[in-house]
């Protein structure tokens, strides 16, 4: 323990401003970027039993100051105490100004709170605070990461610890060549990016320890070059989920219907402005729940869309059955006036759809950084096509569907009421556009415009897949996204879909009917 | 080659029309009661254009039912090979005053010009190129899909495709025209100021006299034999293979010649509005010239170019007038001609003389809903 | 066709009466059209031409500028006017088509007889209707930043230049953030290409090797940037602190954002300074994990000034909304306006040629607490905001230049501009003047 306070003695030494800053405090209240930094540094190295408190409240900007200097700590609900004595502070607010951060006050924010929080009690925040030191790899960290070692007991934690020890000494250039080849070794063994950039700083040096540096670059290339070719099946999957998303409401208007649906991006962008709504119903009056506004959204679009889907088709699409071409004319129109309409009630800008708490961040998984939003949207398009799927497959409702499109006029002698069922084909079709919308409001932006960016592709994946055939759309809607992901890193963005796009009219040149041709007399209708 | 009434109106109409523009805009003073603004002259034009866009779609959706949703490609092809002979006549007079080198192409450190620029200074081979360079797109293109007999929706979608590739194609600056800017700043053409009144008034006159001239070739093959068996095909493209026609051919000639009168409306409309960009690619714009023809009259030559002039007419109104709620007056509109003008507003003529018989046959309701 | 369609005979009569009606109405609106001075006769009105999207895919931003130009011209009704007489706008949509800028430009100005127009945003939209206001001869005042290599006597670009914007901000992220690996990424059209050659240039001249710069393009509203985000993370993993430069066009930057933060990059790994990302773009995201963020621009919303309080108090009342933010291309028409009106004043008419000669100098308070004065070169002088985007959509105002800067209009870093000046005072009256050669190339008046 004697030894340990020594070094936390030399460390402060060492540090270039210590000396001169006696009073953390007074640093933070100085209104000067540098000097704040300053002042967090000096703070959580000070041993102030406060520190973690001011410093995590600085972090959430929640740290404010007097003109005297008084350094007060604010509330939720705007209330103010002292950041020192804790008492609830009674004069006039009116002077108390915000500590402001930029960047580097950040870091240190970070660092800090890191060196801080690893003797925190619970192990994930001291996970977290490990690899907040790892970020920071900062030589000054070294001590207090010992005395952490010293008492950790979770294994994985420790090894966090390791890790950020490894980076703190490889940043150190003072170090003991011995430890610093054994923290080469340990970051290599991590692997990641992080640790690439690490020990690719070292470039250009000599020695060992450098040549063991750049071994373990070579070493972490290759593996990471392995992983990409498993990022990019997924950035494919990706891609191709939201395309089959957003194509599979159109598989039903179009595929199965016949209806040339330009309108079919506006139904997208209505469920997209349905969970607008939804979340700012919400964020008024039920914040309890906020979390799970996308769950009430998705019901919410899809009865939205497919209400206006069956309004539409009521009073428009009816008259033109068996005019398809007419059903492009009339649908482009309506198009037109919905974005209109939207334009109007919510004005021309974006609106903000947040995305929840469980559904923001990645997972690492290996060498793959897997963001949580698009996984979630994965999975959501596979259960929608599935229940689209079954829904097509086994429900009454289903079935009607399928026989009035497959021969109307039997049907209808069989006593189905077709124009029912035309109406509600054609809400679904526009139900499961709006879920899309739901979906896409967590990647894109939410505006008029929305639709307008999904309405080509959605057509190409329907025509490449088959018309008609809902397997199709997913297998093709998955191919397209595949192949554009693969195409992008050699060819660059616009000219990997340029190549897309040739692929896909050589491939209908070849096959006239997509990959999944209907059989039968359907065919030559 | 009979001529009908409603032909003989038209070209008067057309022609006379363009005329009067012209001549009140150069014989008479800017203030007197009859002078034609030149802002009127160069909208006229850029209508005429539009309308040989449309007389393009017409024939091939109307008489052969192929519904192309990618024309504009050709229209835009055209104009970029008049933009390029323009680009080239600007010479020194570019904001960096490097003889050969458009601005834009100085600008992104190009040292020379690249090849597929060279002869676009002579005015002949670029011309020739307006016309060809679409022909090529559309012979290639439409030998493929017709030979493989993609129809129906599936042909709509590749066109649509097509335009699309082009669209982003020519939005990158590598391609060396001009990216997302295009092609703009245009100074002379054959000599003679491009934006001066008089050499506006002689391409509104020059854009009705080409109209009319392929309002009159339109006629020709739709009235020949050839244009007989188009409708056939169009209208049950089996029965007629079976017949011992062979629909891809006829097909394909007069896509390829579709694509040609398309070129030559893009190449005129691009002096007279003083610029060219891909978005005259965009999907949208192809979809707006099929509206134009619903909206004339599909099948009728005289109601594509009676739809296009109205569409744009109406465009322009109300997007003066009505700035705000002018999607809403627009979208209105084409709904409106779809539910109650099915036959768009030619079909209000044809009803009431009904010199001719019904065009469409019950066997051609039906292949409709194939080419559909 | 269907079979049960009603004969047509029927109910043809009805239908031409439809058709004859939309005819008619067609021909009387082209006769008012088509005959403006006589039918519009302006009384006591001088004619303020607005020419931003009101649809399309622009709509997004220059709506904002619409309505901010329709408060300005009501603020100055209510002080009574110009020259004696009310302002009156005339406002047109040309829909985000480039062809459609040119004619509505040439309508407000030979139809509507518009004394000056507000107008455009982007580049393409600007080079469309600049042949236009040459040859008729009027002015327009374009308000947002742009690329430069640019200088028409016709065009007052109260917008920043490239040295007003970008400089500044790779300065800051340099001095502060020790910054010494650089991504550009845009969207590929004129304005990221140019100010990317520019950066590449300068960041050169201060010794960065070309190993480390990394220049990626994008098409227009691109929506998918998985892999982009990951190659950014991937050259920003080579030991040396990374900073993106981001010139990416406003639709595409929501979903970029969204990637940002969503693969955890933190404004403290790798900054991102933007040039196009504003209030009214962030109002469109979350942006709790982009805090830290950059922007460059020359004026924030949290500009804490009496004067800046005042427009947004005005400007919320006006829209009615209390959440409507403000952005920097505002505040460019907010000084292009007050530029105009003391120009036309100065001139004691609207005649361009008069107005053109008496805006250069003139010169008015802006939002930032200084003044902006119009150059010789049409531009006029700014100061450069740094901001951090924080929790509320807001920027935090990191870095402020010390002045003004003073635009460059022909950019020194490119080869064939470096010696370009463009100068529209009395005697050399050029808008591309070498000064090597003592010619000039461009621009000049005949």
């Amino acid at each position: 323990m004697p030894r340990l306070m020594v070094l936390l003695l030399l460390v402060g030494l060492c540090w270039p401003f210590a000396s001169r800053a006696d009073d953390p405090l007074a640093e933070l209240a100085s209104g000067n970027f540098n000097t704040v930094r300053q002042g967090v540094e000096d703070l959580a190295l000070s041993g102030n039993a406060h520190a973690a408190a001011i410093i995590s409240a600085l972090q959430n900007s929640q740290l404010y100051y007097m003109p005297d200097g008084t350094l007060l700590l604010k509330a939720d609900d705007d209330s103010f105490t002292n950041a020192i004595t804790g008492e609830a502070f009674t004069d006039s607010d009116d002077e108390a100004k915000a500590v402001r951060v930029n960047n580097s006050v950040r870091s240190a924010i970070d660092a800090a709170l890191g060196s801080l929080r690893l003797f925190d009690k619970d192990p994930a925040v001291r996970v977290d605070a490990a690899e907040a030191v790892f970020n920071a790899h900062d030589p000054t960290a070294i001590p207090a990461l010992d005395r952490a070692l010293a008492q950790e007991a979770d294994a994985s934690v420790k090894r966090r610890m390791e890790q950020a020890r490894a980076a703190a000494v490889i940043s150190d250039p003072d170090a003991a060549e011995k430890d610093r080849l054994a923290a080469v070794a340990e970051l290599r063994a991590r692997g990641d990016q992080a640790s690439r950039s690490l020990l690719s700083s070292l470039a250009g040096q000599t020695g060992p320890v450098a040549d063991a540096a750049a071994a373990a670059v070579v070493s972490i290339d290759w593996v990471l070059q392995l992983w990409s070719v498993g990022e990019s099946v997924f950035y494919g999957v990706s891609l191709g989920s939201v395309l089959l998303l957003a194509a599979a409401g159109l598989a039903i208007t179009f595929g199965v219907m016949g209806v040339i649906n330009m309108a079919h991006g506006e139904m997208v962008m209505i469920g997209a402005y349905t969970t607008f709504v939804v979340q700012q119903f919400m964020h008024a009056h039920l914040p309890a729940v906020y979390e799970f506004s996308l769950l009430i959204a998705v019901p919410l679009a899809f009865l939205v869309s497919g209400g206006v889907g069956v309004v539409v088709e009521r009073s428009l699409i009816r008259w033109l059955y068996g005019r398809p071409l007419e059903t492009l004319l009339a649908t482009w129109g309506l198009s037109l006036v919905l974005q209109q309409v939207v334009r109007s009630l919510f004005g021309a800008n974006n609106q903000q759809v947040d995305t929840p708490g469980w559904m923001s961040g990645a997972i690492q998984l290996g060498g793959l950084t897997l963001t949580l939003n698009r996984l979630y949207i994965i999975l959501f398009a596979f259960l929608v096509v599935g229940a689209l799927m079954a829904a097509l497959r086994y429900t009454p409702l289903g079935l009607r569907m399928r026989a009035v499109t497959q021969n109307r006029r039997m049907a209808a002698a069989m006593g189905i009421r077709t124009p029912w069922i035309d109406a509600l084909t054609f809400g679904l079709g526009s139900g499961v556009a709006g879920i899309a919308g739901v979906a896409l409001s967590q990647i894109d932006n939410v505006s008029p415009n929305l639709g307008q960016g999904y309405i080509i592709d959605s057509f190409m994946v329907v025509v490449f897949g088959g018309v008609g055939n809902l397997w199709g759309t997913v297998v093709g809607a998955l191919t397209l996204g595949i192949v554009n992901k693969f195409l992008e890193p050699i060819a660059g963005a616009v000219l990997g879909k340029i190549v897309v796009l040739v692929l896909l009219i050589l491939f209908v040149q070849r096959n006239p009917r997509g990959m999944f041709p209907l059989k039968g007399r359907a065919v030559e209708a | 080659m009979k001529l009908d009434l409603t032909g003989w109106i038209t070209i008067t109409l057309v022609l006379g029309v363009a005329l009067v523009l012209a001549l009140l805009n150069q014989m008479t003073a800017p203030g007197s009661a009859l002078h034609v603004p030149t802002y009127v002259v160069a909208l006229a034009g850029k209508y005429l254009c539009f309308a040989m866009l449309a007389l393009a779609v017409d024939l091939v959706w109307g008489f052969a039912g192929i519904l192309s949703l990618g024309h504009a490609a050709f229209f835009a092809l055209g104009g970029y090979a008049m933009g390029m002979y323009l680009m080239r006549q600007i010479g020194t007079r570019g904001v960096y005053g490097n003889p050969t080198l458009p601005d834009f192409m100085v600008f992104l450190g190009w040292d020379h010009l690249p090849w597929y620029w060279y002869g676009f200074s002579w005015f002949g081979f670029a011309m020739l190129m307006a016309i060809l360079v679409p022909a090529l797109l559309a012979g290639v293109f439409g030998w493929l899909a017709f030979r493989s007999r993609v129809t129906g929706v599936y042909l709509s979608i590749i066109t649509q495709a097509l335009t699309y590739a082009l669209l982003l194609a020519f939005f990158r600056n590598d391609m060396g025209f001009g990216g997302n800017n295009g092609l703009t700043d245009f100074k002379d053409i054959l000599g003679f100021n491009v934006q001066a009144d008089a050499t506006r008034s002689a391409l509104l006159v020059i854009s009705a006299l080409l109209l009319c001239g392929q309002f009159l070739l339109a006629r020709f093959v739709v009235d020949s034999r050839f244009g007989k068996i188009l409708i056939a095909v169009r209208d049950t493209e089996s029965r007629t293979r079976f017949l011992g026609y062979r629909p891809e051919s006829y097909k394909l000639v007069v896509w390829v010649l579709s694509a040609m009168m398309a070129g030559i409306g893009g190449a005129l409309y691009v002096p007279q509005v003083g610029i060219i960009n891909p978005s005259e690619f965009a999907p949208g714009n192809s979809i707006e010239a099929v509206i134009w023809v619903a909206v004339g009259g599909r099948g009728t030559l005289v109601g594509a170019i009676l739809g296009a002039v109205l569409v744009n007419f109406g465009k322009t109104w109300f997007t003066g007038a009505l700035p705000e709620i002018w999607l809403y007056a627009l979208g209105a509109m084409f709904i409106f001609v779809t539910l109650f003008l099915p036959r768009g507003v030619m079909g209000l003529f044809r009803a009431r003389t009904r010199k001719e018989p019904e065009p469409e046959s019950p066997a051609a309701a039906a292949a409709q809903e194939v080419t559909g | 066709m269907s079979l049960d369609e009603p004969s047509l005979s029927r109910r043809g009569l009805g239908r031409l009466g439809v058709a004859a009606a939309t005819l008619a109405a067609f021909g009387a609106v082209e006769a008012t059209t088509s005959k403006p001075a006589a039918a519009q006769a302006s009384g006591g009105t001088i004619k303020v031409g607005i020419l931003h999207s009101l649809s399309g895919t622009m709509a997004i931003s220059e709506t904002t500028l619409k309505d901010v130009m329709l408060m300005l011209i009501e603020q100055q009704n209510a002080k009574g006017g110009l020259l004696g007489k009310k302002l009156e706008a005339v406002v047109v949509d040309p829909a985000s088509n480039w062809p459609l800028f040119a004619e509505k430009a040439r309508q407000l100005i030979s139809v509507d007889k518009v004394a000056a127009v507000f107008g455009c945003w982007t580049s393409v939209s600007r080079k469309s209707v600049l042949p236009v206001f040459e040859e008729l001869n009027s002015i327009l005042f374009y308000p947002v930043q742009y690329e430069g290599q640019e200088c028409s006597r016709n065009v007052f670009y109260t917008g920043a230049a490239p040295n007003q914007q970008a400089i500044p901000a790779v300065d800051y992220l340099w001095n502060e953030n020790k910054v010494k690996r650089w991504v550009l990424a845009g969207t590929d059209y004129v304005y990221p290409r140019t100010t990317n050659q520019i950066l590449e240039a300068y960041l050169k001249s201060r010794g960065v090797a070309q190993e480390d710069i990394l220049i990626n393009y994008t098409p227009f509203g691109h929506s998918d940037w998985q892999n982009i985000v990951a190659s950014i993370k991937k050259f920003g993993s080579a030991g040396k602190k990374t900073a993106v430069v981001s010139t990416i066009n406003g639709d595409a930057n929501v979903p970029f954002y969204k990637e940002l933060g969503n693969q955890g990059i933190k404004a403290t790994d790798i900054p991102v300074v933007a040039f196009s990302v504003g209030e009214e773009e962030l109002a469109g995201i979350d942006t709790k994990p982009l805090v830290g963020h950059l922007a460059a621009w020359n004026y924030f919303e949290s500009v804490d000034t009496a004067q800046n309080k005042k427009f947004i108090d005005t400007w919320k009342k006006f829209t009615k909304n209390p959440k409507r933010t403000t952005n920097d291309p505002m505040e460019a028409h907010y000084i292009g306006f007050n530029q105009w009106i003391k120009g036309v004043e100065k001139a004691g008419t609207t005649d361009p040629d008069a107005v053109i000669d008496a805006l250069i100098g003139v010169s008015v308070p802006n939002l930032s607490g200084g003044f902006s004065t119009i150059m010789s070169n049409h531009h006029i002088t700014k100061p450069v905001l740094i901001g951090e985007i924080q929790g509320n959509g807001q920027f935090n105002i990191v870095s402020q230049t010390p002045g003004l800067v003073v635009a460059q209009e022909w950019s020194p870093y490119v080869a064939d501009t470096k010696d370009l000046i463009g100068d529209w005072r009395a005697p050399l009256k050029c808008g591309a003047f070498n000064v090597k050669t003592g010619t000039c190339t461009a621009g000049k008046k005949v």
